[in-house]
Formats: structure tokens, sequence, C-alpha cells
């Protein structure tokens, strides 16, 4: 049964200074199926993607639609050809209503510039119910969940009659259960004959979604697969190169002295000012991960600057070692032994335009070792201590501690993040969504960081969304919802069924020991 | 790990100094344009007379005694430029510098002329009224959000006006400028230490210059070399980052904004304090010192030392501007080409971003030809 291409990406060759960005690439789209395309980090997925967008040219290799050789000049120009992208961060106007984004460049008026909104509004709904999108046009971006801005992306491409669509990393931002609403709008896409192309690095994803499977590495064509033929570990493999232990490998937790004590603890919201974090008490003990499981929004963000001390607490405590921190300074509490790796590693994690080295001593740059007493760096000590840590924790990155944290890969970035807060010997390990956007290989490698850290007596506190990493990495687990702890649960003895169930707030502990 | 050899037009100060030579150029070229557009039978010697400045004058010790006056008004340019860029590197713009810089001299002539304090007294005044200034643009950033560019501007003019009240007191009675320092307080007058002698006599030239010129270091030392200018830097490029790791970024914000005023005040005692120029109690606009340090830091390359020479080359023009033949030209025609150069010094970062893009394209291209080369040759190298 042969189908036509709707995009044929044949032998493309696209070189960079330094690099083969693609190095003869295949990549060939079915009417009506959904192809996803895998590859960690710098694989040039991205890449690939702009050619085929007109942002790059490609140094060889052709272009056919519909089996019709085309020479894509710009995005414009693939816009005409119904080529479309939901990019991962979203190109919307905050103030402006669905609608109005929707027809953002394409506005229907009459002769005279006078918009024409009803018309336009009419078939936005009848796609959005076409498709089960769900949208509410006239809603302003900013009111609405991220989930509700993705498909606004998508019915921005339904509008344009778009028929070829491009999902870059479209479940990174989601949770859940978006992910599987947004699952379900992908396969109903592709039955009404849209074509799909998906660029993703979860395993799990591809395989419950996708037709076939394309695998790029370090720039090369691996394969296309049929995901009906193959199995996660098999993708994995041609990703990475090798094998990848998707099970953390780890003893039974040993747990000793209570390293963490909160009790009490309120935190308000920084957005609205309401108390996000409401009455929350548990303890970490050393040797001991322990989880904070929940969907993005119940507090979790919160809880955390509360221990880090970036928002002050409202009421109750928190003790580190038996010490009281609940408002001491942040430099004390990392001083004292806590270690944070942050949820936002641009925001908080790194300088951007500072070295990779002037990054790895951002917590300790104070210290003698590192600086003298009348206040002069000591660069040389600096730089070796920066070369350990990127050999030690494999930072790769172009030109070695002199490299711009800026132009690092994000996974690099999260290794020298991890590398900083993990080699400064902690009592507590404060570790927020560690692995969030990385590929398996660095998943792998941070997964095993951190049991590194509990097995060496260590306190871990691990925030995580993805539900694969709770179950896997933890001893204990405490759901978060709506501000509170509602349950605590042993990763042995649940299901992930029930962790859903806490998480959603369908069932919670009254009383928690 | 071997250490890559960076390409000589790839590094940062080859193309701060290739982007500034290049402003320069291009604002001559328009003042030119401008010149023969008003009256072209002047323009060559008109734009002649401006880059040859002090060297105008045929006899050598003329040369050398103008060569003075203008390193004088380089020297508080110098301290502008600084200021504007010590600022800019922790993410704030000091357009408060023109501010910072008046009621450093309001704080300079009020203690020379009034008080009769020694010269060293005088130049700490304007330090610390400069500070004090830069102090408050940044608490009110730190603690209240307020723009430091917003409540920079208005100190630039409730500082003018009370600067112009304050020294009314020591104003002559016949004019509107304030007292000579020679003849009412020469102990307020900065050592020459026989730097004037150098210059043929000339009693303006001061220690003013070449501590001016060792306060470039030592900024230069405090931004690369030190745990400050680490913080400092750090608090600039990413505050939630500074905040993240325990840094006080209140604390730095309103340091910096602190050091910087200071600068800028600093540099007007030490333009003041020689004698050079008289405060006029009755002028309406703030001195174009401050802002053509914003001019001079930029053309620098917004490295302390780029300063140094980018503040002489601008005072130079600006100076050489007032030799131009009055005859042919209006008399506004020397601030009239010399802020077109120094306009024309704002647009360093764009060359250098322009001169970035080319460097890649060709590169691209280069690659493109010899892949394209050894493809035809045989085969293309696998990768490493």
């Amino acid at each position: 049964m042969e189908q036509p291409y709707a995009i044929e990406m044949l032998h493309i060759t696209k070189r960079f200074p330094g690099i083969i960005a693609n190095d003869d690439i295949t990549l060939q789209l079915k009417k009506g199926e959904i192809h996803a395309l895998l590859g960690e980090n710098g694989a040039g997925k991205s890449t690939l993607m702009s050619v085929l967008f007109g942002m790059y040219q490609p140094e060889e290799g052709t272009i056919k639609k519909d089996g019709q050789q085309v020479d894509i000049k710009d995005p414009n120009h693939a816009n005409a050809l119904g080529i479309g992208m939901v990019h991962q961060h979203f190109k919307l106007v905050e103030c402006f209503s669905v609608l109005d984004n929707i027809i953002l460049g394409v506005e229907p008026t009459t002769k005279g510039g006078v918009l024409q909104k009803a018309q336009a509004r009419k078939k936005v709904v009848a796609l959005s119910n076409k498709y089960g999108l769900k949208v509410d046009p006239d809603a302003l971006i900013e009111d609405i969940t991220v989930g509700m801005q993705q498909r606004t992306e998508i019915l921005k491409m339904l509008y344009r009659e778009n028929e070829i669509l491009i999902f870059d990393e479209p479940t990174a931002v989601l949770t859940p259960q978006e992910i599987d609403e947004l699952m379900e709008i992908m396969r109903n896409l592709a039955a009404e004959g849209k074509s799909i192309l998906f660029i993703s690095h979860k395993l799990n994803e591809i395989m419950s979604v996708a037709d076939r499977c394309t695998v790029l590495r370090k720039g090369k064509y691996i394969g296309t697969v049929n995901i009906a033929d193959t199995s996660r570990e098999e993708l994995s493999r041609m990703m990475v190169g090798r094998d990848v232990e998707f099970v953390v490998q780890k003893e039974d937790a040993k747990p000793g002295d209570v390293i963490l004590d909160v009790s009490g603890l309120t935190v308000a919201s920084k957005a609205h000012g309401n108390n996000a974090v409401k009455d929350v008490s548990f303890q970490v003990r050393a040797g001991e991960i322990v989880c904070i499981a929940g969907i993005d929004g119940n507090g979790q963000t919160e809880l955390v600057y509360g221990l880090t001390g970036l928002e002050p607490a409202k009421s109750g405590t928190v003790k580190l070692k038996g010490t009281d921190i609940t408002h001491a300074p942040i430099r004390q509490r990392s001083t004292m032994g806590m270690s944070h790796i942050p949820e936002d590693r641009h925001k908080h994690g790194l300088v951007l335009d500072y070295s990779l080295e002037d990054n790895l001593v951002l917590q300790r740059y104070f210290e003698p070792q590192f600086v003298s007493k009348t206040g002069f760096l000591k660069r040389g000590a600096i730089r070796e201590y920066a070369l350990r840590l990127i050999e030690e924790y494999d930072v790769r990155s172009g030109q070695g501690p002199i490299t711009t944290a800026r132009s690092m890969s994000g996974g690099n970035q999260q290794k020298a993040i991890i590398a900083r807060e993990i080699d400064k010997e902690p009592e507590l390990l404060v570790a927020v969504q560690p692995t969030r956007g990385l590929d398996v290989g660095a998943i792998e490698f941070i997964h095993k960081q951190i049991v590194a850290t509990r097995d060496a007596g260590k306190g871990v506190l691990l925030v995580s969304l993805e539900l694969d990493e709770v179950m896997s990495l933890s001893d204990r687990i405490l759901v978060m919802y709506e501000g509170e702890i509602v349950g605590e649960l042993d990763p042995k003895k649940t299901t992930v069924e029930e962790l859903g169930l806490y998480m959603a707030g369908a069932r919670r502990e009254e009383k928690r020991a | 790990m071997k250490e890559q050899k960076t390409p000589l037009l790839r590094r940062g100060w080859v193309q701060s100094l290739l982007a500034s030579l290049l402003c320069i150029l291009i604002g001559l070229l328009i003042g030119y344009i401008v010149l023969l557009i008003i009256n072209p039978a002047g323009a060559n010697e008109a734009i002649i007379t401006i880059l040859k400045n002090f060297l105008t004058y045929s006899r050598k010790e003329a040369q050398i005694k103008y060569l003075g006056n203008t390193l004088v008004k380089a020297a508080p340019l110098l301290m502008c430029s600084l200021s504007v860029l010590f600022a800019y590197k922790v993410g704030l713009f000091n357009i408060g510098a023109a501010g910072q810089y008046v009621i450093g001299a309001g704080a300079c002539l009020f203690c020379a002329l009034y008080l009769h304090l020694p010269w060293y007294i005088c130049l700490l005044a304007s330090l610390i009224l400069g500070m004090v200034l830069g102090i408050l643009s940044g608490m009110l950033y730190a603690y209240c959000n307020v723009n430091v560019v917003i409540s920079c501007i208005m100190f630039n003019w409730i500082s003018l006006y009370a600067v112009n009240m304050l020294l009314s007191l020591v104003k002559e009675s016949t004019s509107p400028y304030t007292l000579t320092l020679s003849s009412n307080s020469p102990g307020s007058i900065l050592p020459s230490l026989g730097l004037g002698d150098l210059f043929g006599g000339n009693s303006y030239v001061t220690i003013a210059i070449p501590l001016s010129v060792l306060i470039a270091i030592v900024v230069w030392v405090v931004l690369e070399k030190t745990k400050l200018g680490y913080e400092l830097k750090a608090t600039g490029c990413n505050k939630s980052a500074a905040q993240y790791c325990g840094m006080k970024e209140k604390k730095n914000l309103i340091l910096t904004m602190a050091i910087a005023g200071g600068l800028a005040g600093l540099g007007a005692g030490l333009y003041y304090l020689t004698g050079f120029e008289q405060w006029s109690c009755t002028q309406s606009t703030v001195p174009d010192m401050g802002f053509n340090g914003i001019a001079a830091a930029f053309l620098g390359g917004l490295s302390p030392l780029g300063s140094v020479l980018s503040s002489l080359f601008i005072q130079h023009i600006s100076s050489g501007g007032a030799y131009v033949d009055k005859t042919m030209y209006c008399s506004q025609i020397s601030d009239l080409i010399s802020s077109l150069i120094i306009y024309l010094c704002g647009f360093v970062l764009f060359f250098k971003f322009a001169m970035n893009s080319w460097l890649n394209k060709r590169e691209e291209k280069n690659i493109a030809k010899q892949t394209a080369e050894t493809a035809a040759a045989g085969k293309g190298d696998d990768e490493k």
C-alpha cells in the first residue's frame, strides 16, 4: 500500500562553522501519519526543521512536496506551501484574544481595511469543534492555561489551512492530563488527513502516538522505524548509541538523622499574594530521597522558595540539622549545607553571560580558596576547580571553562548546575525538576548523581512533575495538592494510578502522622 | 584539551577598536557633508581644522599649551564615561552622570569659594555628593522599582537648579559666573606638581589628568579582577541568579550607583578645581559633559582603558571645533559637528554586531566552499 509522501526531505546536508548540523538526512512524511523525529539535544532536529521552514538553505539535498521538488526560500514561502509549526515557546500576543491571535497576519478585512471578525470567528469555532480543541475564542491569552495557548497555536495552523503540522517538543510545558489531551488531538488531526511531524525526546509519548519514527544522532541519520515493530529500548539505543537504563539502580534507603524539619510552613504566592503553601509539615532524613509530587502549580515552587529563602515564610518553621533557618539569609542556608538545583536554570541557576567557570563557582566564589583577603579573585584556582568539575561531571562545551554559559546546550547547562550543587557536598540537596527538557542520556546521568548523593548520606528533596521520575527515584513520595500535602506514599507499594488520584485531588489522607 | 586560538577579527578588543574607528570615520564623513551643504567653500579647511585642534597653532609652545587644555577637559569626560560604563556593566544605564557631575561641581566650588577649604577636601566633597545622588537613584530602583533612567533624569534637573542656587552665594557681583579660584581660594586649586610646566606653563594642567587615568585603571581592576566586580556584574547580568546564590542584590545595585555617582562627581571636582572654567549660575541646561560620557563609554568599547582613548578623541574634536572659521560658518557649527560625530559613536555596538554576522556569513561560505572542494577531490571526511 504505497501512500504518496506529503513532504520528503532527501539527503539534506547543512553545515555551520565548525560542525555539520545535518549530514545526509532523509525524512519522508506520509499523508495522514504522525511521524516522530527523535534525537538528543543537539542531534540536529531544530536545524532540519529550520531547513524545512526556509530559515536555512541546505548545501545539499532536495525537498519535495507531494512529489514536486520545491525550493523553500523563507518561512512565508513555507506557510504558503501549507507547512505550519507549533514552537516550543509559543508565539502569541499575551494581551490579545485567542481569535485575534489566530487571525494575526491573515486578518480578513473589507476593501477599506475594516476588520471582519465575525466570519473569522465562525471559522475558528467550527475548527475548534471539529478537532475537539475546546478553545474559547474570546478569552485573552494571558488568562488561559498553557495547554489552551498551545491549542490556540494549533488553531492558528488549522485556520491557515496548513496540511503539514510540526510540533516542536509540544509536551515539555504540559501537565500529564494536558499531554493526554494533546495526544488525542494529534490523533484526530491525523485521522482528518493532516500530516504531523512530532519532535520529541520522550520515548513514551512517541510510542503511544506516532506511526513511524526517524532517529537522528549527532547530525546523522540513524534510521526510520515503524513504531509497531519497535520498542522503547531500541529507540533509545538508536538515539543515544548505547543501552540506557530506564530503571534507576538503587539500594534500599537507610534513613538516618533528620536533616530538614519543616513544620506548619505557609508561604504566600508572589503572583497573587494568596497562600500557595498552606501549613505544610514534613521531614527529610539523611540517606533518603523524598519526592514532592503534584501537578504543576500546586504550591511546589513556592514551597521550595520558602525552604531556600527566595521568598519569606509567612509562618511556620524550617530547621536544617536542628538549626532554625526560617528567616536566615540565602547565603547562610547555602553555607550551612543546603544546595538548590533550581526549577528555572536560566532565571536562577546561571548567569548566562558569565563563562562556565564563573558559573561553576557561583556558590563558592567567596570562599578563601577562590578569593584573596584583599578581595581579588584567584583565577588560577577557579580554573583548576572548573576543569575538575567539567571532567568529573562530563560537562561539554565549545571552549571549555571559558565558554559563555548562554552558548551551551540545555543539558550541559543543567549538568553544570548539578556539578556545582552536588560538589558543594551539601547536607540537603533540593532538586527541582532536575531533568526537565533533557534527553534520556542526560537524565540517566543526573539520576545516578542524585542517588549517589543519597548514598553518601545526604538528604535529598526532589520536586518533580514527571511520574516516571517520581516512581523510580524516590524513597518516599509526598503529594501536594492546592498547597497542602495530601498524602504520603511508598513508591514500592503504590501505583501510578493511585498517585494520579492523589495528584488530581480525588483522594487525600485525612490525618497524617 | 587544546585551546583554540581565536582569529584576530573575532577578538573582543579588535572588534571594539575597529567598530570605534568605523564610527569615527562615518561621523567625520557626515560632518563633512553637513559642512559642504552649509558652505562648500570652507568645508575642507573646516574639517581639517577640527581634526587638527591644537595643531592649528604653528608655534610648538602654543601647540603644547593647547594640548594641555584639551587634556584638562578630557579628564572629567573620562570620569563621566567611567561612571556610565561602570553602571552599564552592572546592567544599569546611568544617564544621571550629568546630574552627578553637576552636583559634584556645586560641592567642590562651594567648599572652595565659600568655605575656603583645601583642594583635597573639595575633591572629597564632590566625590561624596556624587555618590549620594547615585545612592538615591539606586535606592529608588532597589526598593521602589523606580527606573534608574527616570530618576536620573529628574535628578539631573534637580541638581542643576540646586547648584545654581547654591553657587549664587559665591558668584561675581557683576556677572552670572562664580568667583575665580585663583583670586579667592588659591588653596583649593589642584596642585600641578610641575605638570603645568611640561605643557608650556599651562597652569590648568594639574594632577587631575594622571589621576583620572589612574582611576580608569582601578575601575578596570575592580571590574575584572575582584570579588566585588564578580558580584556586581553577576547582579547586573541576572538579578535572580544573584539572589539565588545569596548575593545581596539590592545592596549591590545601590553600591553600583554609589560608585558610578562618585566617579561622575569626582570628575567635576577634577575639572572645576583646576580653575579652567567658572560655573554660570544662570545656565538652564545640564552641562553636556555627563551625556558625552555616555558616547565616550560606548566609543571606548565599554572598556575603562578604551574610555581613556575615546574621551581624549571626543574632547579633541570638540576643542577643534572651536577653531573653525567663524566668518564662513555660524558659531554653533563646532558643536554641531562634534555632536554629529559623538552621536555616531553610539553605534559602536551596532557595528560590532554587523561585523560578527558578516564574519559568520563569510566563515559559512568558506566552509561550504572547502567541503565542496574536498568532496570534489575525493570523499568528505567523516566525523572524528
